[in-house]
């Protein structure tokens, strides 16, 4: 039986009231993005029309093709495509032995461990931007991809080792134990049997790494200055600070970015909320 | 956190846990302990430190005309927008959790903000927003509320209330998929068997599922505390803290201080006070966690 908990009176079409607040709730999240849809498919004229018409006279592609030319899409595309992928797998290689030693292990120096984990969640780069650049200077690493995937790494890692080891915790020691005794080392053990177990949490830190890479803003627009190597999140804000802004442009760019990560976030869709019950909840 | 007993290596944890320790210290601790160190060094336009200054950048951000209104506005910020948020996801996590036909097209349109990057929200809203060209006037003028479109970014007051409505817009999705996981944890058969008994939704909401979802909208609480008061984006790609200062948070205040006006002493003074104020952040998650540890 379903129910929305919110409704206080019990009428018979409650399934007609859930249905419709469910499909206005849908509509308020994505009317924002079909009118940046539409928008884009005005021709250039009609963009600073007074008063703005709701919809293009003519649907046009053109700015879908135009904006390769205009901007250097593909190299953004690459940039952020390149970091967001590497910073993913430094937090994937590193966070996954650290959560899977922590959950399975008393050692010295493990409350440390989990205090600087928790103390460094707090923490973004967006706060810590200036002592970032100036340790990047001082590390001649201003204007490299190096530099991001480390920060963005280093930065969700917290979250990752946090999720990671709620799963690991959650799986038995006892199925480990198994597969030793048939003879399989401690690695193997961890990669053939407590891996593909925690993978809604692996999943999930995947995806949560990703997309904070992916969408990145601050610290790419302060320590990228070459406009081959900016991220798409900087590259196409930047004709935000021309005079007249090519909003059709701007916008066609920005769909061409976020429907990729819409995708792959909707296709894990299902593992998300098993990997946030394991962090929020356990 | 369970703990077994399994075989040590050579080398106990190191191995293990070491190179994430050496990133998260190199790459996290070290700039925050060169921000502080900066904020009490005189720093020239050029960026070279010309020596120990004590707390005089400090006094330079006490007198900075701008901080007193900055502070109050970063409250406000901070505490209406994590409050609205976490009260809109409360109903629309219970309603996407109920079936209903199309639930999965509604649940995929709530990701977008979500997946979106917040700077790519933030144009859209601003152009729907815009004084000239904004749909928003079109369609209030069309339903014959406004004679005359309004400059809705050009306000600070307007303003400011659109910036708080666009980040309830981007945290609400997160927050509702918290909610959303906390509410697959709730036994369906308790809400069976308490409904047999006469309990109405409304009870059964209150007495039960709540109670239960009271983790999951704490740690949602802290991770949008922590990000809404971070938040950059938004407030950069919508009026820049415009018009003038009157749409600044602390966080954008510093990037200006720093990026702008080249005070880079100032502003890592200013971004140490920040740092300051999310450490109040922790202590209260502190708290939480072990509310959390000694409630299972």
């Amino acid at each position: 039986m379903t129910m929305a908990g919110s409704s206080r009176k019990r009428f018979t079409g409650r399934k007609v009231s859930l249905t419709i607040s469910g499909w206005v709730i849908g509509a308020v999240f994505i009317l924002p993005y079909l009118y940046m849809l539409i928008t884009a498919l005005k021709p250039k004229a009609e963009i600073t029309k007074i008063p703005i018409d709701y919809l293009p006279s003519k649907w046009t592609w053109a700015n879908f093709t135009e904006v390769w030319h205009v901007l250097p899409l593909a190299g953004y595309l690459k940039s952020s495509f390149l970091v967001a992928f590497a910073a993913t797998l430094v937090v994937l290689i590193f966070a996954v032995p650290a959560a899977y030693y922590v959950a399975r292990n008393k050692f010295r120096g493990r409350t440390a461990f989990l205090m600087l984990v928790l103390i460094t969640q707090m923490f973004s780069p967006t706060a810590l931007v200036v002592g970032i650049f100036r340790e990047m200077i001082k590390f001649h690493l201003v204007d490299t991809y190096f530099s991001l995937i480390l920060i963005y790494g280093a930065f969700n890692m917290a979250f990752s080792i946090w999720i990671l080891s709620s799963f690991f915790a959650s799986i038995p020691v006892e199925i480990e134990e198994a597969a030793w005794i048939d003879g399989a080392s401690r690695i193997g053990t961890l990669r053939r049997v407590i891996l593909p177990l925690a993978m809604p949490g692996l999943v999930t830190a995947f995806i949560f790494t990703f997309i904070a890479a992916w969408n990145e803003y601050v610290i790419a627009l302060t320590l990228m200055s070459s406009p081959q190597r900016e991220p798409l999140t900087v590259g196409l804000t930047s004709l935000i600070g021309q005079y007249q802004i090519q909003w059709n442009y701007l916008f066609a760019g920005s769909l061409i970015a976020i429907i990729p990560v819409v995708i792959l976030f909707a296709s894990i869709e299902k593992y998300l909320v098993g990997g946030l019950t394991a962090g929020s909840v356990k | 956190m369970a703990t077994g007993s399994i075989r040590r290596g050579r080398f106990g944890a190191l191995p293990w846990i070491g190179p994430a320790v050496v990133l998260i210290l190199v790459m996290v601790v070290w700039p925050a302990i060169e921000m502080i160190r900066t904020s009490l060094h005189e720093i020239d336009q050029t960026g070279i430190a010309k020596g120990w200054n004590g707390i005089s950048n400090y006094r330079t951000l006490i007198h900075n005309p701008d901080l007193p209104q900055t502070l109050v506005r970063t409250l406000i910020w901070v505490s209406v927008v994590v409050s609205l948020t976490v009260l809109i996801s409360l109903p629309v996590a219970q309603i996407l959790h109920g079936k209903f036909p199309g639930r999965k097209v509604v649940r995929y349109s709530i990701i977008i903000p979500w997946a979106a990057s917040v700077v790519m929200t933030a144009t859209i809203w601003r152009w729907i927003l815009d004084g000239f060209y904004g749909i928003l006037n079109r369609i209030l003028q069309d339903v014959g509320v406004l004679k005359d479109p309004i400059d809705w970014l050009g306000n600070p007051n307007s303003a400011f209330v659109f910036l708080m409505v666009v980040a309830i817009f981007v945290s609400v999705p997160f927050t509702t998929y918290v909610i959303l996981a906390g509410l697959t944890t709730v036994p369906e058969d308790i809400l069976e068997a308490s409904s047999i008994d006469g309990a109405n939704g409304w009870k059964r909401y209150k007495e039960i599922t709540f109670p239960l979802l009271r983790s999951a909208l704490l740690v949602s609480a802290v991770i949008n505390l922590i990000n809404v008061f971070n938040s950059f984006p938004i407030i950069w790609a919508m009026t820049g803290g415009g018009p003038g200062y009157s749409t600044d948070t602390t966080t954008t205040l510093a990037y200006k201080i720093s990026f702008r006006d080249q005070d880079i002493g100032q502003s890592a003074a200013m971004a140490t006070v920040n740092f300051a104020i999310i450490l109040i952040f922790i202590s209260i998650f502190l708290k939480v966690s072990k509310w959390r540890e000694t409630s299972e």
